[in-house]
């Protein structure tokens, strides 16, 4: 039995998705909708210093308040935690210590709002203030200061050095050497749903918390581990969530409390985070100096890349190890690297944790290298789309650092982005200060490892059948606006040939659902896509065989489309109930003819891939995507303001299951990559964050928006789910190099700081004139020898 | 000390002892149980609990529901009349144009005024329209692809009690 391509297809089409209705009539129950008889509300009591000794804690006072039913402090949760299982450097409320502005101290619960935060105002802390670290060099230089003290490395959370090959070979062999210093300025996700959970424990001894999750997976562990009760009592109920970007993928403090808190007081109670505690709570995009240096052949030839960075981490680890290997092992792609060395030092300050966001890790060292790509284009006086096809990647080849490449299009994607925007024929030629630039990325679909050595499968659906017609998918997956369900239901409609709006998913709940990882590494689409894809083909083989029967036929020439089961080879019995099935029908019939219900689970493991390095255990990916992107930009010389008049984005999606979800991936990338160049930056004032609101964290509006052209290439990936790759982050990577490219094709300045903010802009025109001015080349940032900048 | 409120949402009576601080968002979501009304902010930054009231666009995190005595206010949850979602809510569904679909019930609101106001806007009508809601998920492309359609469809329609009737 097989799919019959040439028979319609529910792939492809644009009707919708599943969960559309309920997002836009209101009737969506996130975290924060729902209320249980008796609820009470938490809160949080967070610090006021970056890093100081907790000398004395008294909850008297607020225990005795009138309304207050439980206040909790560090030794009531002291189990340690940690999204990482080698970094386990969180508890639930700190004990001893505060290594930042609003580390959580002590959570109460009261029978509303106002009573928790008059509470929260009644216990006393006497602080002990420690020297702070606030900036990556003081973390390596201060070994008399540790904001973790037993930890292995003094403030270093990791260091990550690999090498393939002789660099330094490879740079004799250039002709020309690239060398430039980047700073990628750190970033927060803003999803507008601030983070909420709702704790109710129940007097079985079962526990069951709704969370605005990411990972209700690896939460349901935590919980368990945390609150020391057995994982088979633990539930986790993800409702929908109003986004994360991967800013819900670690355990949160609120989840922990408002468990603890139900426990203790027998009622369920609800934490939901204000605006500025998600501003503290971050885990978002690390700041990254970097230095790199690129050797290149005249002929276009990349021979040796170096490269170095320093990660600003902040107080804790979160997924800050891994971020340290991503911040480097996606180098070797999408252009062919015979030899590569990398150093990447994470470091711990007294800030807020960074951790993973869209395109985690990989964002900032594609920056870097698509700059270097076009100065070594003009250095060379070639074309930046030619260099970049010279080098281009093959399909069935292994990277340097042994990253298996499967489907790849990105020759294709250069092609219809230089097309689309007109590139080739605007490059040089718009005028003073009106630029086109162009860049490329790859990005993982999903990672060949889970966090914690398992060799279980990464992803399992489950799929009901029964008389009614109705299909209920069971999965664990997190649909955090990403389109996961849709995906899960498309997958099972085009299998089992009915309407996706028949279908129930149920997803991300522990106690239904089987488990998947969750939504992190742009995993979903390719791990429980293949998942989903073999449990419908097994309900659908539990059908054909009772059906070809039924109809005198063999099971492999069943056609299963638009809700009716016929014979392929006669297409004209499709309506003709003599000849042919109801997929209703279809489903009595199989359970009449066996006496069983008609069910079947599916499961997804990654190849076992990737071993041929050891330290590389974290890049390894079944697939990667590809993307291409434009920009096209006018700069004002007076006030250093850049707008982007219109981006095109073309991306190697693989295939696109629902072609309106997977575009809005697309433009969700570009538009999160416009604000990270031009607007966002999550910075301090000293210890004190500068701008924890969305008023004074710019982020761009519908008028910041440029225009974003999307086209779809799909390269048909042999192991994706119909040949499906990631589309959630891959695409934000080509974004802001684009945009710099575009800025040096204006004004002739390489914006080698993020975010390209007006007195910046303004820094670098004044640098270009003053050393025109003096008759040498304009170099904005300093290239020691045969660089490309500014020429 | 709590007062009584009384005011008309979604087209039904409402009455109910409301302290002077509590917000029109927390009233209608913990008193009305209407929790379509999303807080993104509370500080009136982000257009998530957009409502209108009187058929105004107003953010009801900053808006106190002492405010709102003898006022008409309608929700996301009032949008749809007689059984039908309103024109802007199918076309936000056949678009795609809500992701996550936290923004979404602050955006459709502004949007139907938008569109009561404007019938045939233009890109950059639409644009500054919308920029009181910030959408994170989808870069607005799809949203404006909405608008477009639901102004279409619109056009073709006389105008229903959903739209509100604005009070000057």
């Amino acid at each position: 039995m097989t799919d019959r391509p040439d028979a319609p297809s529910a792939l492809g089409q644009r009707a919708g998705k599943i969960d559309g209705p309920p997002k836009v009539t209101g009737a969506a129950v996130f975290a924060d909708d729902l209320r249980l008889p008796r609820m009470l509300i938490g809160k949080i009591l967070r610090s006021p210093h970056a890093h100081a000794r907790i000398a004395r804690i008294d909850v008297s006072r607020a225990r005795a308040l009138p309304g207050v039913h439980a206040v909790i402090t560090g030794e009531d949760l002291p189990e340690r935690y940690g999204v990482i299982p080698v970094s386990q450097d969180e508890t639930a409320l700190k004990i001893g210590k505060v290594r930042m502005v609003g580390d959580e101290v002590a959570a109460v619960a009261a029978v509303d709002e106002d009573t928790a935060l008059a509470a929260l105002a009644l216990i006393e802390v006497d602080y002990e203030p420690l020297p702070e670290i606030l900036t990556v060099e003081d973390a390596l230089t201060r070994s008399d200061v540790l904001i973790h003290e037993d930890a292995k490395n003094g403030n270093v959370t990791k260091r990550v050095f690999q090498r393939y090959g002789n660099v330094d070979e490879g740079f004799a062999e250039a002709d020309v050497i690239v060398e430039d210093e980047y700073l990628y300025e750190a970033s927060t996700h803003v999803p507008l749903e601030t983070h909420c959970a709702v704790g109710h424990y129940t007097p079985d001894g079962k526990l069951t918390v709704w969370s605005s999750t990411q990972i209700p997976h690896y939460l349901h562990r935590y919980l368990a581990r945390v609150l020391g009760i057995d994982a088979a009592r633990v539930r986790v109920i993800k409702p929908e969530v109003g986004a994360g970007y991967g800013g819900k993928s670690d355990p949160f403090p609120l989840e922990f409390c408002a468990a603890e808190l139900s426990r203790r007081t027998g009622r369920p109670v609800k934490i939901a985070y204000t605006r500025e505690e998600v501003f503290y709570a971050h885990r978002g995009r690390h700041q990254f100096k970097m230095w790199l240096k690129m050797g290149v052949k005249k002929s276009g030839e990349i021979t040796a890349i170096d490269y170095k960075c320093w990660l600003d981490g902040g107080a804790y680890s979160s997924f800050g190890v891994v971020t340290s290997y991503y911040a480097g092992v996606f180098m070797t792609l999408p252009y062919t690297l015979p030899r590569y060395r990398f150093e990447a030092i994470r470091v711990f300050t007294n800030k807020p944790p960074a951790g993973p966001k869209r395109g985690h890790g990989a964002i900032q060292p594609r920056f870097a290298l698509e700059l270097h790509i076009d100065k070594a284009a003009a250095a060379l006086g070639i074309d930046p789309v030619d260099l970049r096809r010279r080098n281009c990647v093959e399909p069935g080849t292994e990277t340097v650092n042994g990253l298996r490449i499967t489907s790849v299009a990105l020759k294709e994607c250069l092609d219809a982005v230089t097309k689309a925007s007109g590139y080739h024929e605007k490059r040089g030629r718009l005028g003073p200060n009106r630029g086109i630039g162009l860049a490329a990325s790859t990005y993982m679909c999903g990672a060949n490892h889970s966090i914690y050595a398992s060799e279980g499968p990464h992803s399992t659906v489950q799929m009901k059948l029964d008389r009614s017609g109705q299909v209920a998918i069971f999965s664990g997956t997190a649909d955090i606006g990403q389109g996961s369900v849709e995906m899960l239901g498309r997958i099972a409609a085009e299998v089992l040939g009915i309407s996706t709006r028949d279908m129930r998913v149920v997803e991300g709940d522990t106690d239904l659902t089987p488990v998947d990882l969750g939504s992190y590494s742009s995993r979903v689409t390719f791990m429980a896509g293949n998942a989903v894809l073999q449990a419908a083909r097994r309900c659908r083989d539990q059908l054909a065989g009772p059906v070809a029967a039924k109809l005198g036929c063999a099971p492999a020439d069943l056609v299963f489309r638009d809700h009716r089961i016929w014979p392929g080879d006669h297409p004209e019995w499709k309506d003709d109930p003599a000849h042919s099935l109801s997929f209703r029908q279809g489903v009595e019939v199989a359970e009449a003819a066996t006496g069983q219900g008609i069910g079947a689970m599916g499961s997804y493991r990654p190849p076992r891939i990737g071993s041929r390095f050891r330290q590389t255990s974290v890049g390894p990916s079944p697939a990667y995507s590809f993307t291409a992107q434009v920009a096209e930009v006018t700069v004002d010389p007076e006030t250093g303001e850049i707008s982007i008049d219109r981006i095109w984005a073309a991306h190697d999606c693989g295939k696109a299951i629902n072609p309106q979800v997977v575009e809005g991936q697309v433009e969700g990338c570009v538009y999160m990559g416009v604000g990270e160049a031009l607007l966002e930056e999550h910075v301090f004032r000293g210890a004190l964050y500068q701008s924890p609101s969305i008023l004074e964290y710019k982020i761009p509006t519908s008028l910041d928006t440029p225009p974003i052209e999307v086209l779809l290439v799909e390269s048909h990936d042999p192991e994706g789910p119909f040949g499906a790759k990631e589309a959630g982050e891959g695409p934000q990577l080509s974004t802001v190099p684009a945009i710099a490219n575009a800025v040096w094709d204006a004004t002739g300045v390489w914006m080698n700081e993020t975010p390209f903010l007006p007195e910046r802009v303004l820094k670098a025109l004044e640098a270009k004139r003053k050393a025109e001015a003096k008759g040498r080349t304009a170099a904005v940032a300093p290239a020691p020898r045969g660089s490309g900048s500014g020429t | 000390m709590r007062q009584i409120l009384r005011l008309t949402v979604n087209g039904e009576a409402a009455e109910s002892l409301v302290a002077p601080h509590q917000s029109l968002a927390d009233f209608l979501r913990e008193d009305l149980g209407l929790t379509g009304t999303k807080h993104g902010c509370d500080l009136g930054d982000c257009g998530a609990c957009t409502v209108l009231v009187d058929g105004e666009p107003r953010l009801s995190c900053i808006t106190l529901a002492l405010e709102c005595e003898g006022r008409e206010v309608t929700t996301i949850e009032g949008v749809a009349r007689d059984g039908r979602v309103h024109p802007v809510q199918e076309a936000f569904d056949r678009c795609v144009a809500a992701q996550c679909g936290y923004c979404t019930p602050g955006l459709v609101l502004s949007c139907v005024a938008l569109l009561r106001d404007n019938p045939s806007p233009s890109e950059a009508q639409i644009r500054a329209g919308l920029s009181g809601n910030i959408c994170r998920c989808t870069g607005y492309t799809k949203i404006m692809d909405a608008v477009r359609e639901a102004a279409v469809e619109l056009a073709g329609q006389a105008p229903s009690p959903a739209e509100g009737s604005r009070r000057d």
